[in-house]
């Protein structure tokens, strides 16, 4: 029986390009569903009722829900082709720790860079950067997060970048300036025809943020 | 011979799932107790980035989170697993686990530092965090389904500290009549062996909740 695997989704999320991002490290077909926020189609109220966002994975009709639980899910269930995580249980613990790192603290800090002016919005940028600052110290040197390979980690952040554009046109700053080897990295990962094909355009994620904040 | 550390504190109850998970599973373990107001230079080694408990030490190498502990717990020390084997289980034990931290906890603790007017909305908002959890339960004997597992060990604060919080905060969050799965579920994990054997001594608990409270209360009087 052929799997059948939808995605309900919104082209600028970075959280819904996380499972884009899995999906296609996987080369697992799937129909994909954009869904308007302002007005929720019936199926995702019915496949998330608890938190009627996206993303939602749908595999054979059943739904899982939370972007990181979603990409956990994938690797386990395509388990003979790219894996994400490492195999090793410290190597792993450590991928999780960093992505609830970028969970915790990423897009709140994002979000007063695009929806707050002066003082605030300065104390956004410091906050900002000096969380990237912290993801730059861990990359180290290395190609990728853990090491040799794209995996979890870089998935969980790397969908990020598509709104970078943004925050800096919004912000008025450069990231490339405070975090070259971030940066460097993040265009590493561009590089793989899966992360340049799951990525939002950074220009419409802009166009969105622009209509969705009123700015 | 693997040497295995936790630096938790008396009461914390995101410390107490790590001891759970370590002694459902029969590891033996060292604990190191923490005074928050005057952290070790080692839990600050260990956890440079957050600076809190738990943290799991094990050969020399740190983990911090909770949830994050516990999959490694799992990984490590394979018998008597807390997740299941089916990739769809597992992520419904990881979603459940999220929510109760996301949702539950966040809406209770709002509930537990208000009063009047605001608590009873925060108390609203919180039920209706509980009713999926209550929802959840059907057919169930555990979130976990026979056994205990994650997403149980995951809420297991509710079973003991949920109590505290209603009796210092002088609230009633989840009654009989109207959560009467959560509340069997509440007794039959408090009273399941390891869990039972565990919880904090309960007036101290009492008391440090009830400064926290006041401390709160205060807080916004002054704003």
């Amino acid at each position: 029986m052929a799997d059948e695997v939808v995605l309900l989704d919104l082209y600028v999320s970075m959280y819904g390009m996380r499972v884009r991002l899995a999906l296609a490290e996987k080369g697992v077909k799937y129909e994909y569903k954009e869904e308007d926020l302002r007005t929720k189609s019936q199926l995702l109220l019915q496949m998330n009722p608890v938190h009627k966002k996206i993303p939602v994975l749908i595999h054979n009709g059943k739904p899982i829900c939370e972007s990181l639980i979603i990409v956990q899910y994938i690797d386990e269930v395509w388990k003979d082709k790219a894996p994400l995580l490492p195999s090793d249980p410290y190597q792993r613990a450590q991928a999780r720790f960093w992505a609830d790192f970028i969970d915790k603290k990423l897009y709140d800090a994002g979000k007063k860079i695009c929806t707050t002016k002066g003082e605030e919005q300065e104390a956004g940028k410091k906050e900002f950067i000096e969380i990237l600052k912290v993801l730059e110290g861990e990359l180290g040197d290395k190609p990728y997060f853990m090491g040799e390979r794209f995996g979890f980690l870089d998935i969980a952040l790397i969908t990020f970048y598509s709104w970078f554009h943004a925050y800096e046109t919004l912000g008025n700053f450069s990231i490339e300036a405070e975090c070259p080897k971030l940066i460097s990295w993040a265009k590493r990962c561009m590089q793989k025809e899966s992360v340049s094909k799951s990525l939002a355009d950074p220009k419409k994620v802009y166009e969105f943020l622009v209509v969705m904040y009123g700015l | 011979m693997a040497e295995v550390k936790l630096f938790r504190t008396w009461s914390s109850p995101f410390a107490l799932r790590i001891v759970w998970a370590l002694k459902l599973k029969d590891v033996p373990y060292d604990t190191i107790f923490e005074d928050l107001a005057n952290k070790s230079s080692l839990l600050l080694q260990f956890n440079p980035v957050h600076k809190k408990v738990p943290v799991l030490v094990h050969n020399g190498k740190s983990v911090a989170e909770s949830f994050v502990i516990l999959e490694y717990i799992e990984e490590t020390w394979k018998h008597n697993p807390l997740l299941p084997e089916d990739p769809y289980d597992r992520a419904t034990a990881r979603f459940w686990a999220k929510f109760g931290e996301e949702k539950v906890l966040l809406s209770i603790w709002e509930a537990f530092n208000s009063e009047g007017k605001e608590q009873e909305e925060c108390i609203v908002k919180a039920k209706e965090n509980l009713k999926y959890l209550e929802e959840e339960l059907k057919g169930k004997k555990f979130f976990g389904g026979e056994r205990i597992g994650f997403a149980d060990i995951a809420l297991g604060w509710l079973a003991d500290y949920e109590g505290v919080f209603e009796e210092v905060a002088s609230m009633k969050l989840i009654a009989e009549d109207e959560f009467p799965l959560l509340s069997e579920w509440k007794r039959t994990f408090a009273d399941a062996p390891i869990i039972k054997e565990n919880w904090p001594p309960r007036d101290k608990l009492v008391i440090k909740f009830q400064a926290i409270r006041e401390a709160s209360l205060l807080k916004k009087l002054g704003n």
